[in-house]
């Protein structure tokens, strides 16, 4: 017997959902056109008139926002609403050094609020279980999302963000936290300091995590659930869209997340045609925003590779699911739970240097962490004889990445054209976990 | 009294520097003094040769990244307190010493240190003026 958060919205029979996404559609999309100088424009240039939208296939005609969109706009040129309607703002990793910036009305911290908690409630939680909430709070969403959905629901929050891992295993015993929020991988590391500690995860009270922001396997997944003595599951979200929340794993199914179609629209799509695939194939996964006010966004290219189902799920929610994230379409990487793009790295390399060196990026997962290593090549124009000085230049390099995009890293500086090179697109990235 | 050094840059990986050797050995070039500056991930070769830009033009076309730095080469007598003399003079002008290694003369009974310094010209006037005397390159390269 399945729980529900709301259960008419979350069981709508899709004829009913489709009907209300195409009421919620047209008004998004007159939205945007009356309020947003960049659809206006765009949909003049194309042809486009809002009132020219009357079924839910004439999405496939407007054309697709993309985060190089939000970075020309950075940082509130998107937004529908003003200032003063903006109650909250979030940021997350741009392609170079501006983060993508994201508004909310009241309204949308509500909506968000709510559907945090229909997704806590879809993993099983509900009121009474002590969450343990160890996404980072601040300006990525992942935290105060998860929080505020938790709050919503009425469970017990604990709001104790990343880092501190002896401290937060104290916690996660003496508090009896029931359930866990926090990246999958920081979970395995979460484990391993618990062993250090002499903590087993069977005596305490954890009975479901929910795991994000990066992407994880199944493999993955039994030894979270092995090692935490707890039902590992799947939640997905980004900034741009709202954050943590916009589509979840349900207990009953472990089997896909359900996307909240009432609030998103979901397409899948051949990311170098742009066009829709069958239902079932992989391709990148798009989402429009029907009932966002502060930063709606129509048809958003998330550059995540998934595929989609509408088949009738176990738990009788009738949203469509979509699989685990299998990758990216484009460069960008996900360490330790943070975006990171190559190119960030190579702007950082050039305003350090004022010469653009070769670099590599190796990323790699050593005991359940998140490892980077930024190798340098040592031309002529970088080269000194003097040893403080070229470790101080790896210093350097890596205090810059810690503090413009807050992950740690080793440079390894290494000889002239050891790193291949390659006709057309430079491979800038190794990346050896094996998700 | 600017001496050259060849410094060269080689990653910290089995047969890098047996590499170097090789390419300066077949481009017929001699290495009179050297020494390694090394750290775990790399090192340092530096080299007083006797021919710079056979040695430099070689190991660049194998491309190795290599440069050229201005060291001080101070001749002492080859004997106990010979190196102390130097560094009191040094250190009582707070000259700072970057790095230094020597080597002994073949002919005669002195030894040779070769500095890398801060400020090489005020370190040079310094020595000077205390009677100390530096090699000119040219008589290094070919010793």
């Amino acid at each position: 017997m399945t729980t529900y958060y709301n259960e008419e919205f979350e069981t709508l029979p899709r004829a009913a959902l489709e009907a209300l996404q195409l009421k919620r559609l047209k008004s998004a999309v007159e939205r945007v056109y009356n309020n947003v100088p960049f659809y206006r424009s765009s949909y003049d240039s194309a042809g486009i008139r809002p009132d020219t939208i009357t079924s839910l296939e004439d999405l496939q005609r407007l054309p697709f926002t993309t985060k190089q969109n939000m970075r020309d706009s950075y940082p509130y040129g998107l937004f529908a609403v003003q200032m003063e309607e903006i109650v909250r703002i979030h940021a997350s990793s741009g392609t170079t050094g501006k983060p993508t910036v994201v508004g909310y009305t009241r309204k949308d911290i509500s909506n968000w609020a709510d559907l945090m908690a229909r997704s806590l409630v879809t993993a099983s939680v509900h009121k009474g279980d002590i969450i343990h909430n160890a996404y980072g709070y601040g300006l990525f969403t992942g935290g105060l999302g998860a929080h505020y959905g938790a709050e919503q629901l009425g469970a017990s929050v604990i709001p104790i963000s990343g880092g501190n891992t002896k401290r937060q295993i104290m916690i996660m015993e003496d508090f009896s936290s029931t359930v866990l929020t926090c990246t999958p991988s920081y979970s395995l590391f979460m484990a391993e300091e618990a062993k250090a500690e002499g903590v087993d995860f069977r005596n305490l009270k954890l009975r479901v995590g929910i795991f994000g922001a990066e992407p994880w396997s199944e493999a993955m997944r039994s030894e979270i659930e092995a090692k935490l003595n707890l039902t590992a599951l799947d939640i997905y979200g980004l900034s741009e869209i709202m954050g943590p929340g916009v589509a979840q794993e349900c207990f009953e199914g472990k089997c896909g997340l359900h996307i909240w179609e009432d609030h998103f629209i979901p397409e899948i799509i051949n990311p170098e045609t742009g066009e829709r695939v069958a239902e079932g194939e992989k391709g990148e996964l798009v989402i429009t925003t029907i009932t966002k006010q502060g930063i709606p966004l129509i048809r958003y290219r998330t550059r995540d590779i998934t595929s989609i189902t509408c088949e009738p799920c176990v738990c009788g929610r009738t949203h469509a699911r979509i699989a685990r994230m299998s990758g990216r379409s484009d460069d960008m990487m996900i360490i330790r739970g943070v975006n990171v793009f190559p190119s960030q790295i190579e702007s950082i390399l050039v305003r350090i240097e004022g010469v653009e060196p070769h670099y590599l990026l190796i990323v790699d997962r050593k005991e359940n962490l998140d490892t980077l290593e930024v190798q340098v090549e040592v031309d002529e124009r970088i080269f000194s004889d003097e040893i403080k000085v070229l470790q101080g230049l790896s210093r350097r390099i890596e205090k810059e990445i810690k503090e413009m995009l807050g992950v740690t890293c080793t440079v390894k500086l290494v000889e002239p054209k050891t790193i291949q090179r390659s006709e057309g697109k430079a491979k800038r990235v190794i990346d050896k976990r094996a998700l | 009294m600017m001496v050259e050094q060849i410094s060269i840059f080689i990653e910290n990986k089995s047969g890098r520097l047996a590499e170097v050797s090789k390419i300066l050995g077949d481009a017929g070039v001699n290495i009179r003094a050297l020494s390694l500056a090394d750290t775990s991930d790399f090192g340092i070769l530096r080299l007083i040769v006797n021919d710079r830009e056979k040695a430099m033009a070689a190991l660049k076309g194998k491309g190795f990244t290599v440069s050229k730095t201005v060291v001080v080469a101070v001749e002492v007598p080859d004997q106990p307190g010979g190196l102390a003399s130097i560094l009191q003079v040094l250190d009582s002008e707070t000259i700072n010493v970057e790095y230094m290694y020597a080597f002994v003369e073949r002919c005669g009974s002195n030894a040779v240190i070769i500095f890398r310094f801060d400020e090489t010209e005020k370190a040079i006037a310094v020595l000077a003026a205390k009677g100390f005397n530096m090699l000119e390159g040219e008589r290094l390269y070919g010793i």
